[in-house]
């Protein structure tokens, strides 16, 4: 960012310039950059198509794109938002913030965090390239279920070679944080005085560490069953596809908690500040977190409830998954006990961290209606899942990584961003949000598939609201990027102590941090 | 509540010829089995309990949001944990659940039991058509979705759905006998699909090499339609299936009828060894 560059010439007289500074950078700060930068450019890629998804599903029949293309765009829009999008932005919080809170000069492997990054790009350009290969995309849903995925062409080799990629960045990534949280943090920092954020990308890494080999190894074996002659999912051959969907969701929860542990860290961090008090239930927050992270590696059945499992076993993940409600509502109710009785300001910050708690409570509502197996039978695979999920992963995990930017630009850039920009972004943004994906719960009960280009005349009327909302929610979004833009160029200077309620040893340097800061440890009291 | 939702459902139902109508349903379709009115209960029993938890915790959340604010002068205070309130608000939802977990347990087990069935039909999931085969009757056949393409369109040349039931409707409908309990076979040809009625509360994946059951008894008699529920190539949207629930007569009558068809299908293929000079 340019606001850092200044400060790199104090410190060396050998420092590189221009593109070949962010290509070798070590630097924490300028991969942390890195990564939100492409996760803001991969969440316009993916936005992108959902319009065109949406557009398409303005009304019945086929006006805009063929059915093929259509099962492409939903494929590549979740893998663009799951792998561009939100994990990127996470780490990216993650790298700029997790030395500064535990007062670390840098990430414990430096360099192979600017591998963990440069790995990124390629595996995007693979991704969305493969839009271009004769076949297309692949179009089996980011799920990737053979046999469907075994009939597609040369665009799902490419797909999971992407996977492949962003699975060892990862993993590398993950080792880093782990890694630097335990053994970097300032003396007098005990692990359960540690900031939350830190905690939560703790338990994340640990996930991440955990499960994305066995991703790994899920679309290693659908391309051996590809082109290799092996059979693991091709009942002829003695295999099962049911083997594949257990493999995959056994990755796939943890996944979706992976996508969401970050995002409560960042909310744990914006509350207390805005409502100037402490955060309420601190060891409970840490527990909670904990009990999701083990919880989530036990549900992984509730994604195949009309597989035809045995009674036992759908018995088994429907209890399990209801279960998970608990420390979830634990967490909710200890954000709301740290709004009570303080002193509240509503910045920008505040208003994603009150909508984050707002709307992921209904994301989560959802979620428990659809863990009631018979519920489920009748909403597997309709919209209503659809809804379900967008709202954690949009209105939750997305608003947390905006509310976290607005949080932390000040510091990023030494600039307030532009508040009442900010606030219209985030209005915007909310209200178009739930104009979007709340009618498409009704969508879902009423029996409307998902992945389908087309549908019955009457589901018309709440496709068209979705539709017109989800242009609208589209469109706000190129006010977040103009805030930003805005704000890396100049703006109110801002204090090392930028928001009044602000505690932990970020705020303690000055804004724009240094491109070196605690190359001495701080004492932490 | 329930009963004016039940009133929506239903009368949409009954409107559903007049296609051209706005559609604004918000709840599942009117329940037509003993497991989908499981289903709808269910369901209504957790919007009830999430209603509620979710005007106490917003009560609460907005509440604080206005009274809390520092503009209206308010002072923070400094408590930070309260081990009795937080094992209280453990506690209630862990009993909330139990309490949602057991009606749910006796669906589940009653979903699973296809046991004893009236007859039996396997499904069979293509790319792109269903096919049934009535075990107990021999009756056998494909079902296509029979909307004219020309309605569907294409990009650049878009369709006008004007049929009635674009898109829900198909050239040979799965007959069945009323109040009968049908247990289905389902498997598939190439790839995974889904068998999905919701008014008749299944919803199956079709797993190529291998059949797992499921089984539903529609009481009452009517058309019950639905769609694949699971992503299955570029027509995944355009396999619908249409379950015509009639009088132990008219399936009678109807069974007849197939059969018919299908003799006459093979009869000229048939060749008698007795004269083979005349061949």
């Amino acid at each position: 960012m340019e606001a850092t560059h200044d400060h790199a010439h104090d410190d060396h007289g050998h420092h590189p310039t221009g593109l070949a500074r962010y290509f070798f950078t070590t630097n924490h700060k300028d991969i942390g950059s890195m990564y939100l930068w492409f996760s803001l450019i991969m969440f316009f890629v993916g936005g992108f198509m959902a319009l065109v998804i949406r557009a398409e599903l303005f009304q019945p029949g086929i006006q805009i794109v063929n059915p093929d293309v259509f099962n492409q765009l939903t494929t590549i829009h979740a893998l663009v938002m799951i792998f561009g999008a939100v994990m990127p932005g996470f780490v990216g919080f993650a790298n700029w913030q997790i030395p500064l809170m535990v007062g670390a000069s840098d990430m414990a492997f430096a360099r192979m965090n600017n591998w963990s990054f440069w790995l990124m790009p390629p595996a995007a350009l693979l991704l969305v390239g493969s839009f271009l290969v004769p076949g297309g995309a692949a179009g089996s849903g980011w799920t990737l279920y053979p046999p469907l995925s075994i009939q597609g062409g040369i665009s799902v080799d490419m797909t999971i070679l992407a996977v492949h990629i962003m699975g060892a960045s990862s993993i590398m990534g993950s080792i880093n944080i782990v890694t630097t949280i335990l053994n970097m943090r300032a003396p007098g920092m005990t692990l359960m005085r540690m900031p939350m954020f830190v905690w939560t990308w703790l338990i994340t890494a640990y996930l991440l560490i955990a499960v994305m080999p066995v991703l790994a190894g899920a679309v290693t074996m659908l391309l051996t069953d590809r082109h290799f002659g092996t059979h693991f999912f091709n009942a002829a051959g003695g295999g099962d596809p049911t083997m594949f969907m257990h493999i995959f969701w056994f990755f796939g929860h943890p996944e979706v908690y992976i996508m969401i542990l970050p995002a409560f860290g960042i909310i744990s961090h914006i509350i207390p500040t805005f409502a100037r008090k402490p955060l309420f239930g601190y060891a409970s927050m840490v527990y909670a977190t904990s009990s999701i992270a083990l919880l989530s590696f036990i549900v992984w059945g509730h994604h195949m409830f009309t597989v035809g499992m045995p009674a036992a076993g759908n018995l088994f993940f429907m209890y399990a998954t209801m279960l998970i409600a608990v420390p979830t509502g634990v967490k909710v109710f200890n954000w709301i006990a740290t709004m009570w009785k303080g002193s509240m300001t509503f910045e920008t910050p505040m208003l994603f961290a009150v909508g984050f708690v707002s709307l992921f409570t209904i994301g989560g509502f959802s979620g428990l209606v659809c863990s009631i197996t018979p519920v489920d039978i009748t909403i597997h695979n309709t919209y209503y899942v659809v809804a379900h999920f967008h709202y954690v992963l949009f209105s939750g995990a997305i608003f947390s990584i905006m509310g976290g930017v607005y949080y932390w630009l000040p510091k990023w850039t030494g600039h307030m961003y532009d508040e009442k920009l900010g606030k219209l972004h985030f209005w915007l943004t909310a209200i178009s949000f739930n104009i979007t994906f709340f009618p498409q719960h009704f969508l879902g009960l009423a029996g409307m598939p998902r992945r389908i280009p087309d549908y019955a005349p009457q589901f018309t009327e709440f496709n068209q609201i979705s539709s017109v909302g989800a242009f609208l929610l589209g469109f706000s979004q190129l006010l977040f990027l103009y805030v930003i833009i805005k704000c890396i160029r100049g703006g109110t200077k801002a204090e090392a102590k930028a928001w009044e309620g602000a505690e932990g040893l970020e705020w303690t340097v000055p804004s724009p941090a240094p491109h070196h800061t605690f190359e001495t440890p701080p004492v932490f009291h | 509540m329930m009963k004016t939702l039940r009133q929506i459902a239903g009368s949409s139902l009954a409107l559903l010829p007049l296609m051209a109508a706005a559609n604004y349903d918000v709840n599942i379709p009117a329940p037509h089995t003993p497991i989908s009115n499981q289903i709808y209960g269910l369901h209504m029993e957790i919007l009830w309990v999430c209603l509620a938890i979710f005007v106490v915790v917003f009560g609460v959340m907005f509440y604080s949001v206005f009274a809390h604010r520092k503009s209206k002068g308010a002072v923070a205070a400094h408590f930070h944990e309260n081990t009795t309130i937080e094992i209280i608000w453990t506690l209630i939802p862990f009993l909330i659940l139990g309490f949602m977990a057991w009606p749910a347990t006796k669906t589940v087990l009653a979903m699973k039991d296809a046991s004893n069935p009236d007859m039996t039909i396997k499904v069979t999931a293509y790319q792109w058509k269903w096919q049934y085969d009535y075990l107990n009757d021999g009756v056998k056949f494909y079902s296509t979705l029979s909307t004219p393409r020309a309605e569907i369109g294409s990009p650049g040349e878009p369709g006008k759905p004007v049929s009635e039931h674009y898109l829900l409707e198909t050239d040979n409908n799965v007959v069945v006998p009323v109040g009968k309990k049908i247990r289905l076979l389902i498997t598939a040809n190439d790839v995974i699909h889904g068998w999905y009625v919701p008014q008749l509360g299944v919803n199956q994946y079709g797993i190529p090499g291998f059949i797992k059951d499921s089984w539903f008894q529609a009481n009452e008699p009517g058309v019950y339609r639905g769609q694949c529920s699971q992503i299955c190539g570029k027509e995944h949207g355009y396999m619908p299936i249409v379950v015509e629930a009639k009088s132990a007569e008219d399936y009678a009558a109807w069974v007849k009828e197939q059969k018919a068809k299908q003799a006459a299908a093979e009869g000229h293929e048939k060749v008698s060894m007795a004269d083979p000079v005349t061949r």
